[in-house]
């Protein structure tokens, strides 16, 4: 039992960080971005090619996967994303779609469309046994890791000074302006901090949810699960929701197997029309 | 406003001359090939597609006098892609064998169209029992996921394999697999423990193998389409199921030698029934895998070998009936063919019109730095078990 | 300015209203040329037919997505739902005649909708995109579940269809599935259209821009958007029952949600709120997709993609304007070129 909770916990700690990027962009810019998980699947692919191919350990590719979908981020950013910005939401997600579609054909006729695999180090291969509860080495890894990254997050949304200036663009941009905070600038690097956090996640999941080019069009609904079921007015609410999805989801599973597939859907359909904002969002002032 | 007219007519004048379709001509004879070249079964078509090309090119495009040429279109695995592709094959293009099919939908969608254009329907890819019963104009030349499944269980049981846990994908293969392989390991004495299916889309096998481990089985039987089964049985491995003296079995397509490679040291010893092995080691076969892997820069897989002897079965049907394209001939010459394929000796059954093969038990080890499925036990000339078993 | 007397104004208003809904060029021109393709177009019937469907889909999308501003990442459900229910009726000779059968699985994938109108009532966009997502999704795992009705993974098979109206049974070059498609389309425009510009279709269109200030006036907005959600089930449930007798198959990827994208992006393509959006859209993306497979068949996604994307970034406004300035330009040529014909003299026009 306690390993199923663990389970869930890790799980659902995936899903947070992968998701994190997303929350942040529709909440803050409130751009409908459905090419997030293209960047997750770039991440992955370079922590990939580098173990497996150049024998990178993998602890190290883990923030060159976060540095270079950053990077990628931050280029198609400032050249293409910013001439969406104004742009109704539908066109937005004609957009964003067009360039899932083209990663997916891209990542297809370079690198094939076959699933790929990570080569993970010894010391994160196998089990503890704790109590009678085999906790998973890598899902250890992974809990701690992204536990790291949730309060660093958090720390720097609510201590520092990029965080206060992240705040008032999301609440104000135009006063925001005004008092000379630089709203593009914040943004652009927000959007670059999400698109790591992708692509981090991305190459931290290729060990449990897979990795292959079609990856974007499969897990997109997961991340928007999260974010819509968090909200998008912090950071702890895509976090505990994610928790929650990942816990109910592995539990679902294995306590209720005939109804594992349908706990995710009818949790998240439960809960958004109980709360339509989402579970933590405050009545939002957009 | 009249601007807007304007604007539609000259949409539709451009688009009406972008749909002027091509057609056929005499002498030459056009095979359709249907197979998802995009989406998730990506890799099958892939495949198929490699291994049809190898095969014109290695036996050249003239067969009986006729030209053969291959028209490749992918469905995307839609199941109405896949029949209005074969239907404008069929009548646009004059094709005289529709042929590939990813997924048992696409083929089943376009059974009654193959039963009423007249024109055989080479299923290269799709496993379920059923296909060819939907039309007397449909050949097969992958396998049926039955065929596999069975002999799993005929080896389990002869193995002392007594606690068998089923580990399948919640979906029509799954099940299939998972009846095939409990009625003939409950028939040779064995017991099934708990029947666990794990949902298609996005699975995380940890709640699953952890009920499986609960159950305290000798094995665990899987069947998960071939890119979960990495991610499964690594995750198994990562658990120390292994180690706790629980073995995995199950048809090979968990083994798909396309991937073997990439997954690891962790899947050693995993143990398949199935009917194609690129180390299969027969002359014919390792031909095969070295013009295949000159002319690709990937190895061979079980999707690729059914390609590749469906092509052969073409080329042999017309060679018999002398270049005549008329389906009930072509039909009548596809009955009892047999040949020996890359995978062994095959042959298409008269009454079923589906593939009879050789079902080898394999073990994946490493050989010269490489992943293998090697083959260690042979059951031969394996009909699909569901219709033979629904004669009885 | 002269006081005019309030009688005046309501009629004024009430000819305004009324002259909206006039036939423009622009619309006799697009049926025309849809109609043409019939004749001019044999060969590519089976392709036309699934536009035409498609379009029907994407035609019920634009009710509630253009006209109410109800956003559905899920509408795949009602399709999916008449898809199977005309399967059905076809598989087991409930109902032989595909017209009936039409009509039946419409008002019952109606019901759906009304039924489920609930969860799109409230919340924003998002929360409407995962809502009716996760619906879909439900309901398309029952249908991979319930494999006694539906056939499960392996698709409804057996599906016999009876000639339609008893007359022209489905051939196999697919004419009759087309001009059958294309009327059940063109009927439900019609009748689309009739709605859109009622009283009806205004309130809806006043709901959509100011929700608070409809209801303040008196418009009942839960009843209309309840109606106008259950009536665009019902033409989603009508293009997937289409599509089950044109294909004489039914199966799990009419629910799945890569249709549901599919629609959307055909919608936004073509424009939404003007009921051609989806029409249009489906045209194109279609016959694109079709194109583009036909040149590379494994990564013409790529291409669609670019072509997606830069539509976008162009601008679907710089492009419908460019149409029509090009449209004018050439309007303008023709009609000096009918003057100079005839020896009329005209004064030089002005831009």
């Amino acid at each position: 039992m306690l390993t199923v909770l663990f389970d869930g916990i890790a799980y659902g700690m995936l899903l947070f960080v992968l998701s994190a990027g997303l929350a942040v962009t529709l909440g803050v810019m409130n751009f409908v971005n459905l090419a997030h998980g293209a960047f997750a699947m770039a991440g992955g692919y370079v922590a990939v090619i580098l173990v497996n191919r150049h024998g990178v350990p993998f602890f190290a590719a883990l923030p060159i996967a976060f540095v270079s979908a950053a990077i990628l981020g931050s280029v198609l950013e400032r050249t293409l994303y910013v001439r969406v910005y104004r742009k109704s939401h539908l066109d937005q997600v004609l957009f964003t779609i067009g360039l899932v579609f083209m990663a997916v054909a891209a990542v297809d006729y370079t690198l094939g469309s076959a699933q790929v695999f990570v080569e993970l180090p010894a010391v994160l291969k196998g089990q503890f046994d704790v109590l009678g509860a085999g906790i998973g080495k890598y899902r250890l890894a992974i809990v701690v890791l992204c536990g790291l990254i949730t309060m660093a997050l958090q720390f720097g949304l609510a201590r520092t000074r990029f965080g206060s200036r992240l705040r008032a663009s999301v609440d104000d941009p135009t006063v925001a302006r005004g008092l000379g905070i630089n709203v593009g600038g914040v943004f652009a690097i927000t959007f670059a901090v999400g698109s790591g956090l992708a692509g981090l996640g991305g190459a931290l999941g290729a060990e449990i949810i897979g990795l292959d080019p079609v990856f974007p069009l499969k897990y997109m609904i997961y991340f928007l699960i999260v974010v819509t079921v968090g909200g998008t007015s912090s950071m702890t609410a895509p976090f505990l929701a994610a928790l929650i999805l990942g816990i109910a989801d592995v539990a679902g599973k294995y306590y209720v197997p005939t109804f594992g597939a349908f706990a995710i859907y009818t949790i998240t359909i439960a809960i958004l029309i109980w709360r339509p904002q989402g579970l933590f969002a405050r009545a939002a002032a957009r | 406003m009249a601007t807007r007219l304007f604007a539609t007519g000259a949409a539709v004048l451009a688009l009406s001359m972008s749909l002027s379709a091509g057609s056929g001509a005499q002498e030459v004879v056009k095979v359709g090939l249907i197979l998802p070249m995009t989406g998730q079964q990506a890799s099958t078509g892939k495949q198929i597609a490699a291994a049809a090309k190898l095969y014109v090119d290695q036996n050249g495009a003239m067969v009986a006098g006729k030209k053969i040429e291959l028209v490749i279109k992918d469905d995307a695995t839609i199941p109405e892609n896949t029949k209005r592709l074969a239907q404008e094959l069929i009548v646009n293009d004059k094709v005289k064998f529709v042929a590939g099919f990813g997924i048992t939908p696409c083929a089943l969608a376009v059974a009654p169209l193959a039963t009423q254009a007249k024109v055989p329907e080479i299923v290269m890819a799709a496993g379920t029992s059923i296909i060819t019963e939907k039309s007397p104009y449909i050949a097969r030349t992958s396998f049926t996921l039955a065929q596999s499944s069975v002999i799993t269980a005929d080896w389990a049981a002869k193995n002392g394999l007594k606690k068998v846990v089923t580990l399948v994908s919640d979906y029509g293969p799954g099940y299939d697999a998972e009846q095939s392989f409990k009625e003939r390991f409950i028939k040779a004495g064995g017991q099934v423990v708990a029947e666990l299916r794990v949902p298609l889309q996005a699975p995380d096998f940890a709640p699953f193998l952890q009920r499986a481990h609960d159950a305290a089985p000798d094995a665990i039987f899987i069947f998960v389409p071939s890119g979960q089964g990495a991610t499964l049985v690594r995750q198994f491995v990562e658990r120390g199921l292994d180690k706790a003296g629980v073995k995995i079995i199950g048809p090979g397509d968990v083994m798909d030698d396309d991937q073997l490679n990439a997954m690891g040291d962790a899947v050693i010893g995993t143990i398949t029934a199935h009917m194609y092995s690129a180390a299969h080691p027969s002359p014919e076969n390792k031909a095969f895998v070295a013009a295949f892997e000159k002319a690709n820069n990937f190895r061979p897989n079980f999707m690729a070998v059914g390609g590749y002897d469906g092509m052969h079965l073409i080329y042999a049907a017309l060679k018999k009936t002398n270049g005549a394209t008329d389906g009930e001939k072509l039909m009548a010459a596809i009955k009892g063919m047999a040949w020996v394929s890359p995978r062994g000796p095959i042959s298409i059954d008269p009454e079923t019109r589906d593939i009879v093969q050789n079902i080898y038990v394999r073990k994946v080890e490493k050989v010269n730095g490489e992943l293998y499925n090697i083959e260690f036990a042979t059951f031969e000339a394996i009909k699909d078990p569901v219709k033979a078993g629904a004669k009885m | 300015m002269t006081t005019r007397q309030p009688g005046e104004h309501k009629q004024e208003i009430a000819d305004h209203l009324a002259s909206r809904a006039d036939w423009r060029p622009f619309e006799i021109a697009f049926w025309l040329a849809v109609l043409a393709t019939i004749f001019l177009l044999p060969d590519r019937h089976l392709l036309l037919s699934q536009v035409a469907i498609l379009g029907l889909f994407a035609l019920s999308l634009d009710l509630i997505l253009g006209f109410a501003g109800i956003i559905s990442l899920g509408h795949a459900a009602f399709f999916g739902f008449g898809a199977y229910l005309a399967g059905l009726m076809a598989k087991h000779g409930i109902v032989t005649e595909p017209v009936l059968a039409l009509l039946l699985a419409g008002v019952a994938s109606a019901l759906l909708g009304w039924a489920t109108s609930f969860l799109v009532l409230r919340g924003s966009d998002l929360t409407r995109i995962m809502v009716t997502l996760g619906f879909a999704l439900v309901l398309r795992e029952l249908a991979n579940r319930m494999v006694w009705l539906t056939g499960g993974a392996d698709g409804m098979q057996g599906i016999d269809v009876g000639p339609v109206l008893g007359w022209f049974e489905f051939d196999i070059a697919g004419h009759v599935a087309y001009v059958y498609s294309l009327a059940v389309t063109l009927v439900l425009f019609l009748i689309a259209r009739r709605l859109i510009y009622s009283p009806f279709g205004l309130s809806l269109r006043s709901l959509k821009d100011n929700p608070r200030r409809a209801s303040a006036i008196g418009i009942p907005t839960r009843r209309r958007l309840v109606a106008i959600y259950a009536l665009a089930a019902g033409y989603a449930g009508v293009a997937g029952a289409l599509l089950t007798q044109t294909t004489q198959f039914a199966s799990l990827a009419g629910l799945d949600f890569e249709r549901s994208a599919d629609v959307l992006l055909a919608l936004i393509i073509g424009g939404t709120g003007y009921l051609y959006g989806g029409l249009i859209g489906a045209v194109i993306f279609k016959v694109m997709q079709d194109w583009l497979a036909d040149l590379t068949p494994q990564y013409w996604g790529f291409w669609i993609g670019l072509v997606l994307v830069l539509i976008v970034l162009v601008g679907r406004d710089r492009m419908a304007d460019t149409a029509s300035h090009v449209g004018a330009s050439v309007v303008e040529l023709a009609r000096r070129a009918v003057d100079s014909a005839v020896g009329r003299d005209r004064p030089a026009e002005g831009g």
